[in-house]
């Protein structure tokens, strides 16, 4: 199957199971100021799911999903206020880098392991990818689309490393060292052999781009990719 | 009255205090047993131990504090042998993060100890003298055991939370690994799961200090009416430096002399880090006794929570109901966090809900014990997230 292939079968399932828990109602009502692929994330997991958030930051993602999944929330962060803030939310968080922690978990420790923004600024996104297939039996990864056509006008027409509202940084400064395109992404899943249940792309405000676009569409008009994955 | 007077007044005070304590104790008979790990079973014996707050109905709000090496129950109020401030009245209080108007907070003395719990200055009810090295050697694991009869005898079956830091915390992990089901949260703070031979290494000099000094007389320096003064102060001096940083003691000190402005060509206290050092050891000898400094010593040196689990530490937390909060110090290279780190990695691997934060801090080990914002709001968020679990108000 190729890439485009796999990607509009994914994004029909993912369409798919949007639909039948939006109708049911499974969500309860959004907390005001959720951010939007936050809630989609939630609505990704399970009610009463083990999950570990991989650079949870200020634990917001992971609050969220204790409050509506009522999840048995977990995480890892890499800056010292970033974990007294989730401490301070009563959350299960250790000091920890994505890039050399993730070995010491055992296999199948939770149902959900999230990397939410976060792909990018890991040293071996390839490894971290591999731990969090072996130690969730769900992976969902959200990054920001380096194929997005602002990023390639600013690129291709300015001649410019692009700085966008997804992207702040500018290039000397940032700690994103690994920008990958949706493409890109779904062509490291098929390397490691991971089953995409569903795939969304989300545009500058944050709504799913209508998924009955070609594949094309996504990663030209999709700000960021939200994925969930399993192992193959 | 000269200054030796005063300080043989303090020492019989010591004596007092080490069998009748200024504080509440728990006595168990002969039909009450200690079960050591040395193999031998302790009896009577007592505990001595403070209190602070008020149990609740359903008795589900009992926080345990454990105290490091020189550490007593005196927590969180007057220290009637130093006239000084509970040691941990930064923590433990009304309205701060171990809050005595909600919690029901017990901190006892360790078996091994001076203060009113059996220990080598007790009584030896065979004898009448002081037990001195005829008391049997002790461990973390007895420490626990011992706190363990104490809150049966309180009427406590679930603690909500232990906390400890350094030995303290070295109990914490004992007592979560030993007695899983009473330990709803637990803190172990700058601690590790074993002793490095590196703090094994400090240890023995400091025994060596103690046993060096002829004033020690193979350990009965209680009946001959002597005290090793010199060598426990040397022992808690060289102690004293592996508290606190090299940074910590450039700031604190620097290069200042004391009460002068150049060197005296002499060996006298020029500096003032000497100066200080030597008032440190001064003081804790006024406080502490010898042969506990021995048998405390001893007790973290055995300490290795893996060993008893065939050398895995996930194993020791396997399943573990357990919440724990555990914290580390960048500043501290006599539990550095590569230890909390090893700790928190086992917990995660035996299943347990664990959060670790790393305060940044250049005050060294001791920065458990001082004004440290972060460590306050970290446990603050930890305790009222567990309470709120707990439907504790």
């Amino acid at each position: 199957m190729t890439a485009a292939a796999d990607i509009q079968a994914a994004r029909v399932a993912g369409a798919r199971l949007a639909r039948t828990e939006a109708s049911a109602g499974q969500l309860p009502t959004a907390p005001p100021g959720a951010r939007r692929d936050h809630l989609l994330v939630c609505r990704m997991v399970q009610p009463g799911s083990r999950v570990l958030d991989v650079g949870c930051g200020d634990g917001s993602l992971l609050a969220l999903l204790r409050e509506t999944r009522g999840a048995d929330s977990r995480g890892i962060e890499l800056s010292r206020d970033g974990v007294s803030d989730c401490l301070a939310k009563g959350l299960a968080v250790i000091q920890g880098d994505a890039d050399t922690d993730l070995e010491n978990y055992p296999d199948d420790a939770f149902d959900y392991v999230i990397l939410s923004q976060t792909l990018q600024a890991t040293r071996q996104p390839r490894t971290v990818l591999e731990h969090m297939l072996r130690i969730g039996r769900h992976a969902i990864v959200s990054f920001p689309n380096f194929g997005h056509w602002r990023v390639r006008f600013e690129l291709g027409v300015r001649g410019r490393m692009p700085v966008t509202e997804n992207m702040p940084h500018s290039w000397y400064d940032t700690p994103n060292i690994h920008f990958c395109t949706i493409r890109d992404f779904v062509g490291l899943c098929r390397e490691l052999g991971a089953t995409m249940d569903e795939a969304h792309a989300l545009d500058a405000g944050g709504q799913p781009v209508r998924w009955h676009m070609p594949w094309w569409f996504w990663n030209l008009f999709g700000e960021q990719g939200v994925f969930l994955l399993r192992r193959g | 009255m000269t200054e030796h007077d005063v300080i043989d007044l303090k020492v019989a005070g010591r004596r007092s205090e080490a069998d009748e304590p200024t504080s509440p104790v728990a006595r168990f008979g002969v039909d009450e047993p200690l079960r050591l790990d040395a193999g031998v079973d302790l009896a009577p014996w007592q505990i001595a131990y403070q209190t602070y707050g008020e149990l609740n109905a359903d008795r589900s709000n009992a926080v345990l504090v454990c105290h490091a090496l020189t550490g007593d129950q005196h927590v969180a109020s007057l220290n009637p042998v130093t006239g000084k401030p509970g040691w941990w009245q930064s923590l433990v209080g009304p309205g701060l993060p171990i809050d005595t108007n909600r919690f029901f907070v017990v901190c006892a003395n360790v078996i091994g100890g001076c203060m009113g719990t059996t220990g080598p200055a007790s009584s030896d009810p065979a004898t009448g003298r002081a037990y001195a090295l005829d008391f049997p050697l002790v461990t973390i694991r007895d420490m626990v055991r011992a706190q363990a009869m104490l809150i049966d005898r309180l009427g406590i079956q679930s603690l909500f939370c232990v906390i400890g830091g350094s030995m303290g915390g070295m109990q914490v992990l004992q007592w979560a690994a030993t007695y899983p089901e009473r330990v709803f949260a637990a803190m172990p703070i700058a601690t590790a799961a074993r002793h490095s031979a590196q703090n094994i290494a400090f240890h023995e000099v400091g025994r060596q200090a103690v046993m060096a000094d002829p004033d020690w007389r193979r350990g009965r320096y209680l009946d001959e009416g002597v005290r090793p003064r010199k060598g426990l102060a040397v022992a808690r001096m060289g102690a004293h430096i592996t508290y606190l940083s090299e940074p910590a003691l450039h700031r604190k000190f620097g290069r200042t002399f004391q009460d002068r402005h150049a060197p005296t060509f002499s060996f006298d206290a020029d500096f003032q880090i000497e100066s200080y050092l030597r008032y440190q050891g001064m003081t804790f000898v006024e406080r502490f006794d010898a042969n506990s400094y021995l048998y405390v010593t001893r007790a973290m040196d055995y300490f290795d929570l893996a060993e008893e689990h065939g050398g895995v530490l996930a194993r020791a937390f396997k399943g573990t109901p357990t919440r724990f909060c555990v914290m580390s110090f960048t500043s501290d290279w006599l539990f550095p966090t590569v230890e909390s780190r090893a700790l928190v990695h086992a917990l995660n691997a035996g299943g347990g809900q664990v959060g670790f934060v790393e305060i940044e801090s250049d005050k060294g080990h001791d920065a458990f014990l001082l004004e440290e914002p972060t460590l306050f709001a970290a446990a603050r968020g930890f305790i009222d997230a567990a309470a709120a679990v707990r439907g504790l108000r």
